[in-house]
């Protein structure tokens, strides 16, 4: 499947990865209502983390190994057999956190108005993600992963 | 539908354990008879939703684990709301209650764990209860439904399930007291300090702690029902409503019917065998593997019997798999404060090192040995614990950045570059990432 990297060699931090991600999770389409006007504010999927000149940009990876559908006490996520997409049913998501608790990105955040979790979708509506095409420095890119060459190891390992 | 007398693969449990095997063995076989057993009536649900059933009005058909064609789906044959009573290895069958015997190549014993009851006097009340299942919550929900006015409450045991059903009884406008034996709630899964937190969110919503004591027996003014609870010092509380929520034990009588070996509970290798050939046991039942301690014992949560059946599933179907091994591991929400913790929160003795930090209302403790995470308790923001746990998990040496673990802008890039670099995917065309770690520099040409 098609995923998200970051080039971290040419990611300056400038965050514009997050602000985004939150403009598309926004009602509005507005950047600056989207930041000022709404309440509670949108939820960026995307976090930078940074360490001195390291900035890594980071959002669910949809591993094939998916440890979040399998810890998840509700069976709110699920995998997409088709698009290979791991999704939260908002619906079914009681927001207990078992899903970022074994992440090992730690990506899944807890939305406190909603008190459900949310994660990145890679922006099913959109022809890539809108982190990807707002990225200034091509420090993300949008491409096929590669292949998985470990082979059944995977459940041993987790 | 003609009555199952012979199966493959025979599952007891119809819960996180027994459907993690079912969806195993499907990746592996897609046509070998699956046949799946409950004591309980219900397709499989979320059993941690009980309180949401609980607390308001939540139908069941939101608490489901899996959609609803998910048995006809990958043609899982289901027995449910009835009781098993008995294993035969040397035979492979499984007898009913009602008398009927059914075949298996292989068995999983994903029985999961039962309230423990105390011998107490005044158990078989009227308005005495017990909380693991969906028809406690519904038992529990129809007493409620009964009264005009407002109802007391005893919560014996201030564990998980003790403090779970708390919530659900608040919800429902309940005036709840806890029965804590030891010093504080939540003792084997929080420390001291994060247990105090979430006592503070309890006591905020008027529910009244009493650590340090113990429950003798019911008391009953009116025949046959519960009136309150004496204390060891003599106190007696008055309550409409008992809940006995002192722990949950493994279900043996099923491996001890067929000779099956059993300690705390169904002793199993890393495959998920258990000391009988074709018969597995995995989840809240099962004593499996803990990636913290090294050794075997049970970590009664759902995402390790979710994972100890999956291995089972594997097996059972020739796919060789070990089980990595689980810990104690738990997401809580109560009352709007989230706290994860894994692993040891309380060290066991001075040869385990522990960090702490506190700011902003937000509590990260971690608890190491020799350089490698043995466990830790995040309490008010839970964000990037899963960084924690993983390298908990891989045994990784974190000594070199220790302190980074517990600070506000922990992170990925807090690792050393080789540990997150193994962490992310890669691209298929890996040019298109740069990674020499000298940027290529054009000569400076002076003024």
């Amino acid at each position: 499947m098609k995923k998200v990297f970051v080039n971290e060699q040419v990611c300056m931090g400038c965050h514009l990865c997050e602000v985004y991600c939150l403009l598309k999770h926004a009602k509005t389409k507005d950047l600056v209502k989207a930041y000022k006007k709404e309440s509670p504010r949108a939820l960026s999927r995307i976090r930078v983390d940074e360490s001195g000149i390291v900035s890594l940009s980071v959002r669910c990876e949809h591993c094939a190994d998916e440890p979040c559908v399998r810890a998840c006490l509700t069976g709110a996520l699920t995998r997409d057999p088709a698009t290979s997409l791991v999704t939260v049913d908002e619906e079914r998501c009681i927001g207990c956190g078992t899903c970022s608790l074994v992440c090992p990105l730690g990506v899944p955040k807890l939305d406190k108005s909603l008190k459900k979790m949310v994660k990145c979708d890679l922006c099913q509506d959109e022809e890539i993600p809108v982190c990807v095409a707002n990225c200034p420095n091509e420090a993300l890119v949008y491409m096929e992963e590669e292949a998985d060459v470990s082979g059944v190891a995977r459940d041993a390992r987790r | 539908m003609p009555a199952v007398n012979q199966v493959k693969y025979l599952i007891i449990g119809n819960s996180a354990g027994g459907i993690g095997a079912a969806e195993a063995i499907r990746e592996v076989d897609r046509v070998g008879a699956i046949a799946i057993v409950s004591d309980e009536p219900y397709p499989a649900y979320s059993r941690p939703l009980i309180s949401e059933y609980l607390a308001h009005p939540y139908p069941v058909e939101k608490m489901l684990y899996r959609k609803p064609d998910f048995y006809e789906k990958n043609k899982i044959k289901t027995i449910l709301g009835e009781k098993s009573v008995g294993v035969k290895p040397s035979e492979h069958t499984l007898k009913l209650e009602s008398g009927r015997l059914i075949k298996w190549q292989k068995l999983l014993l994903a029985t999961g764990g039962a309230p423990i009851i105390p011998s107490m006097e005044g158990m078989q009340l009227k308005g005495v209860f017990t909380y693991n299942k969906l028809d406690d919550a519904k038992a529990i929900d129809e007493f409620l439904n009964k009264y005009r006015r407002t109802v007391k409450a005893v919560v014996i045991g201030g564990g998980l399930i003790g403090v779970s059903v708390t919530e659900a009884l608040v919800k429902r406008g309940v005036e709840v007291t806890i029965i804590e034996m030891k010093d504080y709630i939540l003792n084997t899964i929080l420390d001291t300090e994060a247990s105090a937190l979430e006592a503070d969110a309890l006591s905020h919503v008027g529910v009244n702690i009493i650590t340090g004591h113990t429950a003798t027996k019911m008391n009953s003014h009116i025949a046959g029902e519960v009136s309150g609870v004496a204390l060891d010092d003599g106190r007696a509380l008055p309550a409409d409503m008992v809940i006995i929520a002192i722990g949950v034990r493994p279900r043996l009588d099923l491996a001890t019917s067929g000779k099956i070996k059993t300690n705390r509970g169904i002793v199993v290798d890393r495959t998920m065998a258990t000391s009988s050939a074709d018969i597995y046991a995995c989840g809240d039942a099962a004593e499996a593997y803990d990636f913290v301690l090294g050794e075997n014992r049970p970590t009664p949560v759902w995402p390790n019997a979710y994972e100890g059946g999956r291995v089972a599933g594997l097996n059972m179907a020739g796919k060789k798999t070990e089980y990595a091994g689980g810990t104690a591991m738990n997401a809580l929400k109560y009352f709007g404060l989230n706290i994860v913790s894994a692993g040891l929160v309380n060290p066991p003795d001075n040869t385990y090192e522990t960090i702490i930090a506190r700011h902003n209302g937000v509590y990260r403790k971690v608890i190491l040995k020799k350089g490698k995470l043995a466990g830790f308790a995040f309490a008010g923001d839970i964000e990037k614990s899963g960084i924690i746990y993983n390298l908990m998990k891989d045994g990784i040496n974190v000594n070199d950045y220790k302190q980074a673990l517990v600070a506000d802008d922990f992170g990925l890039a807090s690792l050393p570059e080789a540990a997150w670099r193994a962490k992310l995917a890669k691209p298929s065309a890996s040019a298109v990432l740069i990674t020499t770690t000298e940027p290529p520099e054009e000569p400076i040409i002076g003024d």
